[in-house]
């Protein structure tokens, strides 16, 4: 097993709003102030706990925006029956307290000497722990070659755009719901032809990393099982629609 | 002393008493949560073993469901922190799966197609409390939720109810699976929040 075990007690730590970042109409990032923050893996995600007035509390676990060696930053989706995103994205201010515990899981994380080249594919607000892979290698000044597949509805919920067009990696949009005028790209959801012409080939063995909502994260996982990447050479992240 | 995350409240409805432990919230949705992709083994291949007895035992698909089932309504909780309260499978209870061979081994890893373990002891798989389930709500089990076939162990976190079940080793000692070599608790009771090693 390649597992490195964390086997110290994770504590709850309060962190402390730094900075709030609105990446779409939906999404927004929060920069959060650590002191005792023991650093995170690109990949890795964090327990997040409010606490209200009234002693009630609410738990979460969000993926880690930031690349290791960063301060610690979430990117949130606001769902809108949920208890926890639209404060986040909504009520939260600069300043304002919240609790951490992590940084948790050592599956859905990428290392330099892991290699690639990597192939990462992401629906929706899955793109934010493979954006914190993609900021780590650029951080690092990695030559590995790297191609995200990014799903998404529109180009107006495409999440750190600026940023992910000048990382360093090829990025290819399929724009679900709507295109801009002029659209050249792909404008359907993620299939198997679309994923052969443009995933790495097998042949050049590549890891792949998965992140986004079920339907997507199935699909694209066995497709890529089709075009003969090994299942241990493709890493899957989920989030179904769960209500929170 | 947790510090008070300001304009934060209340929205979603109190849990039924005693039915949601600590850090969790009803969902009515079913998520799924695997590391790799699904993997798809045709019932003609597939076998449900029990290794590290004093003579191994295996069970092929037909026989496994020639043995007596049960039906069983249950609560389960996800460390992710969702819980789904009554849901309904049908599975072979593993007291009619580990009388078939002698042992005394004290725990157990599950082995599963993908490569997926988790270790268990045995007294948790034993006295009606744990299942190898093969429906879900009068259907047969979805690949993506585990099927053929799945442990279900319900009063533990349900990373310990390892999908696309294949097999179990008896063991003497409690070694780490999957997800406890990646820092989660080595045995997951859901009331005591045993979500991470240390906890």
């Amino acid at each position: 097993m390649a597992g490195t075990a964390v086997r110290g007690r994770l504590t709850w730590q309060t962190a402390t709003v730094g900075s709030v970042t609105d990446e779409t109409p939906l999404v927004r990032t929060l920069a959060l102030q650590v002191p005792d923050w023991p650093g995170h893996r690109a990949g890795q995600h964090v327990d997040v706990r409010l606490t209200a007035d009234d002693g009630y509390q609410a738990e979460r676990a969000y993926s880690i925006a930031s690349a290791p060696g960063e301060p610690l930053a979430i990117t949130v989706e606001r769902l809108d029956d949920g208890e926890v995103s639209p404060y986040l994205t909504e009520e939260l201010q600069p300043g304002d307290f919240l609790e951490v515990r992590g940084p948790i899981g050592g599956y859905f994380v990428w290392e330099p000497a892991f290699g690639g080249p990597l192939m990462l594919l992401a629906g929706g607000s899955g793109v934010v722990p493979l954006r914190a892979i993609l900021r780590y290698r650029r951080l690092i000044g990695s030559s590995v070659p790297a191609r995200l597949l990014y799903s998404s509805r529109s180009f107006q919920d495409v999440i750190y755009q600026a940023e992910l067009d000048s990382d360093g990696a090829e990025v290819i949009y399929a724009l679900t719901r709507s295109q801009p005028p002029g659209w050249t790209g792909y404008a359907r959801r993620v299939d198997q032809q679309l994923l052969a012409e443009v995933a790495w080939p097998a042949a050049q063995q590549p890891l792949a990393y998965v992140c986004g909502p079920t339907s997507f994260v199935e699909a694209v996982a066995s497709g890529l099982v089709g075009l003969g990447y090994p299942a241990e050479r493709v890493k899957t992240e989920r989030f179904g629609a769960t209500g929170q | 002393m947790s510090p008070i995350s300001r304009g934060f409240h209340r929205k979603r409805q109190e849990a039924p008493a005693g039915r949601v432990p600590p850090g969790q919230y009803v969902t009515k949705d079913f998520p799924v949560l695997s590391a790799g992709p699904t993997p798809r083994t045709a019932l003609a291949n597939w076998t449900f073993s029990i290794a590290g007895a004093r003579e191994p035992k295996s069970w092929t698909w037909q026989e496994f469901r020639a043995l007596p089932t049960e039906t069983l309504t249950t609560d389960i909780h996800c460390v992710t922190r969702w819980s789904k309260l009554d849901t309904t499978w049908q599975g072979v209870s593993l007291d009619v799966l580990l009388a078939a061979v002698e042992y005394d081994a004290r725990y157990v890893l599950a082995f599963c197609d993908g490569g997926y373990t988790t270790n268990l002891p045995v007294a948790d798989l034993t006295g009606g409390r744990a299942w190898v389930a093969f429906g879900y709500d009068g259907s047969p089990l979805g690949p993506e939720h585990g099927g053929p076939a799945r442990l279900l162990v319900p009063h533990l976190y349900f990373w310990k109810s390892a999908k696309w079940v294949r097999g179990l080793r008896l063991r003497d000692t409690d070694e780490p699976g999957f997800w406890e070599n990646y820092g989660y608790h080595m045995y997951g009771d859901p009331w005591r929040e045993q979500r991470y090693a240390g906890d």
